[in-house]
């Protein structure tokens, strides 16, 4: 279970204050205006950004003082998820031996696997530069694969894709998430894409990171600051 | 890769550069740094001594008093050579350095000398070398530089980084004492620039940037002997010129004082004086102009040599730059 | 962390390094002499010329990095390279070739006789900064060309959709990256400029040039007046000093990266040519005529060379080579802000403290003429390392930037970041860093005096050796040899850093 344990962080002039606990494995969307924290909270969880005050549990381990590093965490950004002048095999090979070591057969063997799974059979020699922003992302998911950690944070990156293409890879999404059991919490500003994959929504808004609420009473009946984002969207 | 391993295997083969000769005695010597090229007289030393000694004669170039001081008693060397007479005064007071024990009376310099620390080798003097190509006339004395139209050009070195510099500025004290600054002043607008060092001014009258550089009496043997140019003379004046001369000396606490004598004796030889002339371009100190190599029998020499004592010197020395730096900052 | 660790040595050598050896004199010395009349003239005459050469050497470089910049043109590469050479020439090679040209009996005083004007007296203050740009002004034109060709293509489009006017064009685009890079380059040529010794004098006419290194030079090497060489090279330093810490809080810390690669068409560059190819030209005169009188008075001197000579060279290659990786080894570590302004005091130490320094320091332990190669080869590592952290610190800290979280998720090691991603990343930079290392490892005459070995000779110090034994014309051939194995070893390692660079 990830707990938010009266969290408080930082930003720009104000703080964003969090509160709450997510299941393992569930599928929560973070939803709320530009600006409100949506990406702070992530970076929170992941490590990037340190807690003002509060905790954040995993398990009940509190994990608030770890460095990113350490964290049952991945986390795909809006871009630069992989590095450029490394092929595929390099660039998820790194989630395997975090050390650039040579990948064992049995290691080889589950990184072809994982990019079978994410529809890239044979494109290991690939560098990323030679894709399609689609094929990219499907690539950062099979590291996600290899890297098989509990949490999986989502900061949209698929808001550059086209709408068939995102509802494809957000099928994915919830393959890849389903197959490793994860927690998996992903920002979006389209209700569209929680209704799609999330069970569960945390609403960003004024400050606040909200508990989470069941994805279709809260999109079916919003609350007031929802409602002037929704409308703000329409 | 194969030019990083040559780079390594140079350093490595000059950290093991000392531990190959160790058979033959070993007698360090500190030379200026010119002395050790192939052009210096490094290289005639080093063979002329070591057919006489069954030793090992080692140079070790670079600043020489500025190292040996830095050294103190436990300096390596076991002879300088290459001394100037600025120095001799401090080296002195160093007590670091002991007699030469050397029989004076052979010497042929133009002065008495009778320092028993400091053993002259070889000697010139200063002077206003030009190219008579270029300066069909030059000044006759060194009123007629003074009073020379300003478009006539001069380069000159710093006295306070250069050796013949630093003679310069004596000269001028001892042609024109109180006057000396008055003199600096007539002169300044005909200098063109001063530099560093000695060899920076002598490239700039080679390439034609200066008509006079401050040099030696002796520099117009090299391009005679050399380069078969006789175009180079030295301006002679009759006020004099001032004696430049350069020394070797034992150090103390040398660890091989027999050895050390014996380079000292060496350097008075026959054999030293005759080949010192073309070696290090200057008049032998113990040699009578008759064994002198022919182009430095034709070199024109001044029958006046001005020189001040150590001690003289040092009591100049301040007020004497001082009157140079005031003159030319004007 | 290890990468922290690593930091720190370097920092720490580098300090021990710069301040050590000022600490080892003062030892010596007994304390500070108090500084005289003369010194205090020496001290404001330093900062004016330095004022003066970097001030000039950045301004200047602005209209000729903007020509460079938006002009396209057959040889473009190679003059671009070529600008770099007098930046790497031995000082008393320099000297010879500017007054070749600019001297009393110069080219442009022979041209100016020729049309019966009178003659331009070069000695002088202006002769002094003259000097100066013509080694700086490369540098800074470097800097400011690669932040000039880093600007986004979509700004150069909407300036364009905008119409904007020149000035305005000027306050939007290029005003912002006039401020964020000319601080830096300010005060890198401002230290340079502040141990000044020979090029001053020389170029300066005479003692009113006089410069705080010449006086710590005549309290060394003539007075052997510790004290005060000791108190003279603390001016030096805190000079230094200040002027880094000064340009780093003004500046935002971009570096010159490898600013000669690609011209994307842009709309500025019409109706601009004439005056850029008037630019272009001006600055290539200045600074390639010289350049090509040091030639001509080398060509007749290279079949001159003697087996020391060449012996010479390949010892400087070798320094050169050892200094290079030495120095990229440096920089690495210490490629940050902190690491950038330590870098900067060790240039503003007078090389004739530090070599006094290091042989006070090593002697104890070791034989200093065996060290001669190795302390060369340390210092020339040393006296590059400003240089190559310019280039680098720009990159390295964006490369974090774009990718740090990344590797922060992917947990990897810091060797597996070090060998996959920051060396194939800055791979250009390094070959940038590295090739100017190089040169100035070559042409460096550093602080040898008094570690000079007999059989092991650099070029530089083999030059100076046949100067003052007269062999002026093969002094000039060495110097030519020197300065063909300078640019060669440049073009190797900056073109070696540019090979193959995919994305």
């Amino acid at each position: 279970m990830l707990r938010l344990e009266n969290a408080s962080i930082a930003m720009d002039d104000r703080f964003l204050n969090a509160r709450f606990d997510l299941q393992p494995g569930a599928r929560v969307a973070v939803l709320g205006p530009s600006g409100a924290g949506k990406s702070t909270l992530l970076d929170a969880i992941a490590g990037f950004r340190p807690l003002a005050s509060g905790a954040v549990h995993w398990n009940k381990s509190d994990m608030s003082s770890e460095p990113p590093s350490a964290r049952p965490v991945s986390i795909l950004f809006q871009d630069g998820n992989l590095f450029p002048h490394l092929d595929l095999r390099r660039n998820l090979g790194l989630a395997l031996r975090p050390d650039g070591g040579r990948l064992s057969s049995a290691q080889t063997d589950r990184l072809i696997g994982a990019l079978g799974q994410v529809g890239l059979g044979g494109m290991e020699n690939r560098k990323p530069g030679t894709l399609s922003g689609g094929q990219q992302s499907r690539a950062a998911l099979a590291r996600v694969l290899l890297q098989a950690r509990p949490i999986l944070l989502l900061d949209e990156p698929f808001a550059a894709l086209g709408p068939a293409m995102k509802t494809e890879m957000l099928e994915l999404v919830k393959d890849v998430a389903g197959r490793l059991g994860a927690l998996t919490l992903m920002v979006t500003h389209d209700p569209k894409d929680a209704r799609a994959f999330a069970e569960q929504v945390v609403l960003v808004a004024d400050g606040n990171a909200l508990p989470p609420v069941e994805t279709q009473s809260i999109l079916d009946n919003p609350p007031k600051a929802l409602r002037a984002y929704l409308g703000a969207e329409d | 890769m194969k030019a990083f391993n040559l780079a390594a295997g140079t350093l490595v083969a000059g950290m093991f550069a000392t531990a190959s000769a160790a058979e033959a005695p070993v007698l360090t010597v500190y030379a200026p740094d010119y002395f050790v090229s192939e052009w210096g007289p490094g290289p005639k030393i080093e063979e002329l001594f070591e057919a006489r000694c069954e030793c090992d004669l080692q140079f070790k170039p670079g600043d020489l008093l500025p190292r040996v001081l830095l050294e103190g008693d436990r300096t390596e060397a076991d002879v300088v050579i290459g001394l100037n007479t600025d120095v001799t005064k401090k080296a002195r007071e160093s007590g670091l350095f002991g007699p030469h024990r050397q029989d004076l009376s052979t010497l042929t310099l133009p002065l008495d000398w009778t320092d028993d620390t400091f053993l002259p080798f070889n000697y010139g003097h200063t002077a206003f070398i030009y190219n008579t190509e270029k300066l069909a006339e030059a000044p006759a004395s060194f009123d007629a530089l003074l009073d020379a139209p300003d478009d006539l050009r001069l380069v000159i070195q710093d006295p306070r980084s250069s050796i013949s510099g630093l003679a310069l500025v004596l000269w001028v004290q001892s042609v024109y004492g109180d006057e000396a600054q008055a003199a600096w002043e007539k002169l300044a607008p005909k200098i063109v620039t001063v530099t560093r060092g000695w060899s920076e001014s002598y490239g700039l009258f080679t390439d034609g940037e200066a008509d006079m550089v401050l040099s030696y009496t002796t520099s117009p043997a090299y391009h005679i002997i050399a380069e078969e140019d006789l175009t180079k003379k030295a301006a002679i004046f009759p006020e004099g010129h001032y004696f430049m001369v350069e020394l070797a000396a034992k150090l103390a606490g040398t660890d091989q004082p027999e050895l050390a004598d014996e380079f000292l004796s060496f350097i008075l030889s026959t054999d030293f004086q005759s080949m010192i002339a073309t070696g290090n371009w200057s008049i032998p100190a113990a040699l009578d102009k008759s064994g002198w190599p022919e182009g430095f029998q034709q070199l024109d020499l001044p029958e006046k040599v001005l020189f001040y004592s150590e001690d003289e010197a040092a009591a100049l020395r301040d007020e004497a730059i001082e009157a140079w730096r005031r003159a030319l900052s004007q | 962390m290890a990468p922290r660790v690593v930091a720190i040595i370097a920092g720490l050598a580098l300090a021990l390094l710069t301040l050590g050896p000022v600490a080892a004199v003062l030892a010596r010395a007994n304390g500070l002499a108090a500084l005289g009349a003369g010194d205090y003239q020496a001290i404001r005459f330093t900062l004016w010329q330095a004022f003066l050469s970097a001030g000039t050497s950045v301004l200047l470089a602005v209209p000729l990095a903007r020509a460079l910049a938006r002009q396209n043109f057959r040889g473009r590469g190679l003059l671009i390279s070529l600008l770099g050479a007098p930046f790497i020439l031995p000082v008393i090679v320099a000297i010879l070739g500017l007054l070749a040209v600019f001297g009393q009996s110069g080219i442009l005083n022979q041209l100016l006789g020729a049309i019966g004007l009178p003659k331009l007296d070069v000695y002088g203050l202006h002769g002094v900064v003259l000097a100066h740009v013509f080694f700086n002004l490369p540098l800074a034109t470097r800097m400011l060309l690669q932040a000039w060709l880093a600007i986004p293509d979509e700004r150069f489009r909407l300036a364009a959709s905008l119409g904007l006017g020149r000035w305005a064009y000027f306050i939007v685009l290029e005003w912002p990256l006039v401020v964020r890079i000319l601080p830096g380059a300010f005060a890198i040529i401002f230290v340079i400029c502040l141990t000044s010794f020979a090029v001053a004098l020389t170029l300066g006419g005479g003692p009113r040039a006089t410069t705080v290194e010449l006086a710590i030079y005549q309290a060394m090497r003539f007075d052997f007046d510790l004290g005060r060489a000791a108190a003279l090279g603390l001016v030096q330093l805190a000079l230094g000093l200040g002027a880094g810490v000064a340009a780093l809080r003004v500046s935002l810390g971009q570096g010159f990266g490898i600013g000669r690669g690609r011209v994307v068409p842009r709309w500025d560059s019409r109706g601009r040519k004439a005056l850029d190819t008037l630019v272009i030209l001006a600055a290539a005169a200045f600074l390639l005529v010289p350049l090509g009188m040091v030639i001509l008075r080398g060509l007749p001197g290279l079949p001159m060379l003697s087996g020391g000579t060449l012996q010479a060279a390949l010892h400087s290659i070798g320094v050169a080579l050892v200094s290079t990786a030495l120095c990229l080894l440096w920089a690495l570590p210490l490629a940050t802000r902190r690491g950038e302004l330590l870098s900067l005091c060790a240039i503003s130490v007078s090389s004739l403290v530090l070599g006094t320094g290091l042989f006070l320091m090593l002697r104890p332990f070791v034989n200093p003429f065996v060290m001669a190669l190795p302390v060369t080869a340390l210092v020339n590592a040393l006296m590059a390392l400003p240089f190559a952290l310019r280039i680098l610190r720009p990159e390295a800290e964006a490369l974090t930037q774009d990718f740090g979280r990344l590797r922060a998720t992917l947990r990897m090691t810091p060797l597996a970041w070090f060998r996959l991603v920051y060396l194939p990343r800055l791979r250009r930079p390094l070959g940038f860093a590295a090739g100017l290392t190089a040169a100035l490892a070559m042409g460096d005459l550093g602080v040898i005096a008094l570690f000079a070995d007999p059989d092991r000779t650099t070029l530089p110090l083999q030059v100076y050796r046949l100067m003052g034994s007269y062999q002026m014309k093969e002094a000039a051939g060495a110097a030519l040899l020197l300065l063909m194995l300078s640019f060669a070893l440049f073009w190797i390692f900056d073109r070696g850093g540019r090979a193959n660079a995919t994305s």
